[in-house]
């Protein structure tokens, strides 16, 4: 996972459960903030799962979760207690 | 980041990865319905689904809920069956267009004349997934098939006309590009007292795709996100679905009409009077 810049504070996150993506890419089309991308690894059944390209602009509206198939991501808004 | 997707409390997650292939759209259809049950007030043990045969058939195995996988085509009597032996249930069937409208076109007429309290979600990706992609009672003209190496010849059904003209109280139509529009009306369909209907149109990349040269399930999404158009409260005769033409989507009927068991209990105290008890189960 990409790491996120410091000076910012996310809004949202997204978790990717990598075993589970079938790569149909539903979610890098769908995410309304360009987050994901294809990533260069295999999962072990020879997929390329997505991974976060851009995290920082997630807003936690979890239209990935909504469109997965495989139920192998979600987004979810990330609370401010955190600094 | 170890979190646990929310949507795996409604999933059985021992069963997964789930049998559909990649590009599937059947997943994203029970992504709506989760998102549907979520919030809504019903407890989650009065929900029960209900399946028949196919590639969605699959969906009553998959959900953490009291769910039946029924044979082919019987998911709707067996969901009256439920209904009409425990009327607080809220049941929902969620089959394919070839289990609900060819071996089962018959039962779904029926139960929508007699308005039985259903929530019928149909996903129509216009084949037969399981059996290798076969013709259905809703594949287009011209649309190729394994059975139909020419182009298919016969005048498909129009899902919505068929059921707003049977008699269902709810009728509505999205594909799973539209997600959230999809999940709403499932919520309200789940509302309604009487018999409501949802198609859902999804991708079947392997068998119905790749053979139209559509593409795989991204560009079938895509070619969804092109081709619809959002216009509820259509006239239902006009909402008919060509091989590439446009798709309306939207709720088109939202009625009420006296349901299956309100009209029974009306009916027979209209006949016994005062002795008449009002059915509410099996005790
Ligand atoms: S939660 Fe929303 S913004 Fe974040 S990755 Fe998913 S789709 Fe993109
Ligand atoms: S055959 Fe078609 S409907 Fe069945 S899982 Fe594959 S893509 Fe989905």
């Amino acid at each position: 996972m990409a790491e996120a810049k410091k000076s910012k504070r996310p809004r949202g996150t997204v978790v990717i459960s990598v075993e589970l993506c079938k790569g149909c890419g539903f979610c890098i089309a769908f995410c309304p903030s360009a987050v994901l991308e294809f990533s260069e690894m295999f999962n072990s059944k020879g997929y390329h799962p997505p991974h976060a390209v851009n995290p920082d602009a997630c807003i936690g509206c979890d239209l990935c979760g909504m469109y997965c198939p495989d139920f192998a991501i979600f987004g979810a808004r990330v609370t401010r207690e955190v600094a | 980041m170890s979190a646990k997707n929310p949507r795996n409390q409604y999933l059985r997650t021992e069963r997964m990865p789930n049998i559909w292939c990649p590009g599937c759209g059947l997943g994203t259809a029970v992504n709506c319905f989760i998102s549907a049950i979520e919030d809504c007030e019903t407890p989650l043990d009065q929900i029960s689904v209900v399946s028949g045969i196919g590639c969605t058939g699959r969906v009553a195995g998959y959900l953490k809920l009291d769910s039946f996988h029924t044979t082919h085509g019987r998911p709707i009597p067996f969901a009256t069956g439920l209904k009409l032996s425990n009327p607080k249930l809220k049941v929902v069937v969620f089959s394919g267009d070839g289990d609900l409208f060819a071996i089962g076109g018959n039962h779904f007429i029926h139960a929508a004349r007699r308005n039985m309290d259903l929530t019928i979600i149909c996903v129509n990706n216009f084949t037969y997934g399981m059996t290798g992609g076969q013709v259905t009672p809703t594949t287009p003209i011209d649309a190729f098939s394994s059975t139909t190496p020419y182009g298919n010849i016969e005048e498909p059904f129009n899902l919505p006309f068929l059921a707003d003209c049977s008699g269902a109280v709810y009728v509505a139509r999205w594909t799973v590009f539209h997600v959230r529009q999809a999940a709403r009306a499932m919520r309200e369909a789940m509302h309604k007292n009487g018999f409501s209907f949802i198609e859902i149109i999804s991708p079947c990349p392997t068998l119905y795709g790749r053979r139209n040269k559509i593409g795989d399930g991204l560009k079938m999404m895509q070619a969804f996100k092109d081709n619809s158009v959002i216009a509820d409260e259509t006239d239902t005769r006009n909402v008919a679905l060509d091989f590439r033409g446009k798709i309306i989507c939207g709720k088109f009927v939202d009625r009420e009409k006296t349901s299956f068991l309100d009209m029974y209990n009306i009916k027979m105290a209209e006949r016994f009077g005062p002795f008449y008890e009002p059915y509410e189960g099996i005790k």
